[in-house]
């Protein structure tokens, strides 16, 4: 009978001890995957099928958007550039941006979005893989053309505005997924490893890193390999590439009697079905993660 | 041919043979679906089951998939529940077997059919046996009520230790009948909406809403749906183990009114949601007074096992080591009060702490996570009221000596640490930063895995021991046939009443 009372104790040291790996930054290698992250692509106007259950939604204008998500070096070359022109500040480990707020209604669960500074990036975070040197910021070693994470949506948006674009729309965003035929996936119909990075998709960085892994540079499953993992080209009706896993990707819009913002594209640290174009995720304008990105979308022919 | 036909006679009239075809089934199906999702997905056995099985699997179509999936396990559930009440509950026997047949046809229909329209195409032939089914299960509720009428002076009770009216009706016989009229109410709420698919209702799983700030009223009578009856059979677990211990004395006559207007109240406030969004406050009030009778429960029969068992140690007055010993001396007995105390931390009290704390933290955290908590916490008690019935089915099914122990305690400490463990990931936002949670996620993962598999391997080797002794020709299975009337030595046919626990 004493065995019983000692063998919980036991068994649950033995397994605790089993998962611990240190937290410890990886240099990845540093994977050039041909894909050019200031490529854009256009999405021509049209009727296509939104949601799980294939709403027919029409989209009255021509509209171009990033192939790729925005990636580490052009984020950091933006800041750079913000600073200097004075249009972000570095305060406390953080670099903030003014934001003119949102209509508050009051309703239940919604949250007040002043005007004032908020966050873009927090810089004291281990997931931020930016480097700043109280003067210039640059990717981490390995990092370059990795998506830029970490960032607040009004980071993103203010990445997008900055150089005269915009945050895509969720119909925006899923029409340049899924393109006009109704597939769950940017690519088709069916998920495979190869296809996307998400919650064991046994890519190189799961090896690498470890668990959950971590996010792939853009354009990575493009049918390319490095060392044993053979990746499949998986663009979107519309040669974008990461319009499903690796990060999940901000939308623009605001929402009436709520704060939320939304995400689509499930991420690196998601299971497939969370891959699925219509899948949507929400959270406060000022949240930030490792598995958060984004990507702009520019009035056709800008 | 007699020989299978003493073995069908085993099966499906006896109340011991009944609970174990179900929970067989049940356990054929988790071990079959459950390699389709979660690690077995992660090391490539979902596609070898696929298409093994030819599993016709359409992205689109995962929500209802899943739908059609929890159905067939809960009718099992709710089909296991109605056995083990119709056997300890007085009624007629000709009404035991009615309901029996009814809901054996009805789970059975709505499990077989139901899993073929969602996982292997859409013949919609299937999909109206479903719906044959579960209306079965409604039908056979229904008669399940009628026999439950506690009003009936036959049923009376006169034993001052149970708790009753002064008319003598038996309140413990009100509460189960309660719990089926409000189980028969609470159905509708689904089946009502249920009829309109395809016809302005679209399938969705509750947790993906939550943060919509408008929800059409088909989709609030869904989520009063899932959560009332997911909350009573929660309660006729509670009820069905307060009979088999023989809840009684004054902690019974405090908890049945309790749960009978626990009871009333909640389902009051779950189908209310529908119409006014205030009414979830309603739920709370009656979630205290259900909580309370269940623990009242707890402490009954605790104080119970400890006394028996000081008793048959030839005991007077124990040291606290020697009460701990006999309270976990039985961990079948035992494991139903611990698994319901347990519930407060990995379920009742990550709810309320989630209510109190919505927007400052749940709600500040990404959808996905909040949706992690709210899945895993109804999982967790699904899975919780499910190793009760296991521990429960276990007496019934004889385990005894040293293989009741290593079943019990297996039971209770495997799927205590996948329930702890899944509670801290859910909550790993409050402990660790997204960037930092790489070893949490680890070892609770792998605790996860690992404790509901070694349940699963309890399980099974428990369903193969009942295998085999099926092929025996005198196994235990005869004996429990026997004990119906059924079986070849029994000595008289049924008869026409039966005798509840007094």
């Amino acid at each position: 009978m004493k065995r019983l009372f000692y063998f919980p104790i036991l068994f649950s040291l033995l397994l605790t001890a089993c998962g611990t790996d240190a937290v410890t930054p990886t240099t990845p290698p540093l994977i050039d995957t041909g894909v050019d992250p200031d490529s854009w692509a256009v999405v021509e106007a049209g009727e296509f099928l939104m949601g799980l259950h294939e709403h027919e939604t029409n989209v009255d204008y021509n509209y171009e958007i990033m192939v790729t998500d925005v990636t580490k070096t052009q984020y950091a070359d933006y800041l750079n550039q913000a600073v200097a022109d004075g249009s972000v500040k570095v305060r406390e480990d953080q670099v903030v941006g003014y934001y003119p707020g949102d209509e508050f209604h009051g309703y239940e669960h919604e949250l007040e979005i002043k005007a004032g500074d908020w966050l873009y990036i927090p810089l004291n975070d281990l997931g931020i893989r930016l480097d700043f040197d109280g003067g210039t910021f640059s990717p981490q070693a390995g990092y370059d053309n990795h998506p830029m994470t970490m960032v607040t949506w009004f980071g993103a948006k203010a990445y997008c505005e900055h150089f005269g674009y915009r945050l895509p729309s969720e119909i925006e965003w899923e029409k340049a997924a899924r393109g006009e035929d109704g597939r769950p996936y940017p690519w088709g119909d069916g998920i495979e490893p190869g296809n996307a990075n998400y919650y064991s998709s046994h890519d190189i960085f799961e090896k690498i890193i470890g668990g959950l892994g971590d996010t792939t540079p853009v354009g990575f499953y493009n049918g390319g390999s490095i060392d044993d993992f053979q990746t499949i080209d998986s663009p979107s009706p519309y040669g974008l590439y990461d319009m499903a896993g690796n990060v999940w990707q901000w939308t623009g819009d605001v929402y009436e009697n709520q704060h939320y913002r939304y995400m689509r594209g499930g991420s690196k640290d998601n299971y497939a079905y969370n891959l699925r174009v219509w899948t949507r995720n929400s959270a406060g304008p000022e949240y930030y993660s490792p598995a958060v990105g984004f990507r702009c979308v520019r009035d056709a022919n800008q | 041919m007699g020989a299978l036909k003493a073995r069908y006679n085993f099966l499906f009239k006896s109340t011991k043979g009944l609970i174990l075809l179900a929970i067989a089934l049940i356990a054929l199906v988790t071990a079959i679906w459950g390699m389709i999702s979660g690690p077995m997905a992660e090391f490539g056995i979902r596609d070898i089951v696929i298409n093994t099985f030819g599993m016709d699997i359409v992205e689109a179509e995962r929500e209802g998939r899943i739908i059609l999936l929890y159905h067939a396990i809960a009718m099992a559930v709710v089909a296991i529940e109605v056995y083990i009440i119709t056997d300890m509950v007085p009624m007629k026997v000709h009404q035991q077997t009615n309901i029996n047949a009814i809901i054996t046809f009805g789970y059975i229909f709505s499990l077989v059919f139901g899993l073929l329209f969602g996982y292997f195409g859409h013949n919609f032939i299937f999909h109206g046996l479903y719906i044959f089914g579960l209306s079965l299960m409604f039908f056979g509720g229904l008669q399940l009520s009628i026999a439950l009428w506690p009003w009936n002076k036959e049923y009376h009770v006169s034993n001052p230790e149970y708790s009753q009216t002064r008319g003598g009706v038996d309140l413990e016989r009100v509460a189960f009948f309660t719990m089926a009229i409000a189980t028969l109410g609470s159905a509708l709420f689904g089946a009502v909406t249920g009829s309109y698919w395809g016809n302005g209702h679209e399938t969705f799983l509750a947790e993906d809403l939550i943060r919509e700030p408008e929800k059409t009223i088909l989709q609030k009578s869904i989520i009063g749906h899932l959560h009332i009856m997911l909350t009573l059979i929660a309660i006729a677990i509670t009820l069905i183990v307060g009979r088999w211990q023989n809840f009684r004395g004054p902690l019974h006559k405090i908890a049945m009114p309790f749960m009978i207007v626990g009871t009333i109240i909640i389902s009051l406030g779950a189908w209310s949601v529908v119409l006014f969004e205030w009414a979830h406050t309603i739920i709370y009030g009656g979630s205290v007074l259900v909580m309370l009778a269940a623990l009242f429960f707890v402490i009954f029969s605790w104080r119970e096992l400890i006394k028996v068992g000081l008793e048959r140690r030839g005991i007077n007055r124990g040291r606290v080591s020697q009460k701990l010993g006999a309270l976990l001396e039985d961990p079948l007995k035992f494991g139903v009060g611990w698994q319901m105390v347990f519930m407060n931390f990995t379920v009742s009290g990550v709810g309320i702490f989630m209510a109190v704390k919505l927007d400052e933290i749940f709600r500040v955290w990404p959808h996905r996570e909040e949706r992690i908590v709210l899945t895993g916490h109804w999982h967790i008690l699904s899975a919780i009221v499910a190793t009760i019935i296991l521990l429960y089915y276990a007496d019934l099914a004889g385990l005894k000596g040293r293989a009741r122990k290593i079943f019990g305690w297996s039971v209770i400490i495997f799927s205590d640490i996948a329930f702890a463990a899944a509670t801290i990931f859910s909550m790993k936002r409050l402990l660790v930063s997204e960037s930092a949670q790489q070893p949490l996620v680890n070892w609770t993962m792998l605790l996860v895995d690992l404790g509901l598999a070694l349940v699963l391997v309890a399980l099974a080797i428990l369903m193969i021991w009942r295998l085999v002794d099926l092929f025996m020709k005198q196994g235990r299975w005869a004996d429990e046939l026997d004990e119906t009337g059924y079986g070849e030595d029994s000595p008289e046919e049924p008869g026409e009443t039966k005798e509840g626990v007094e």
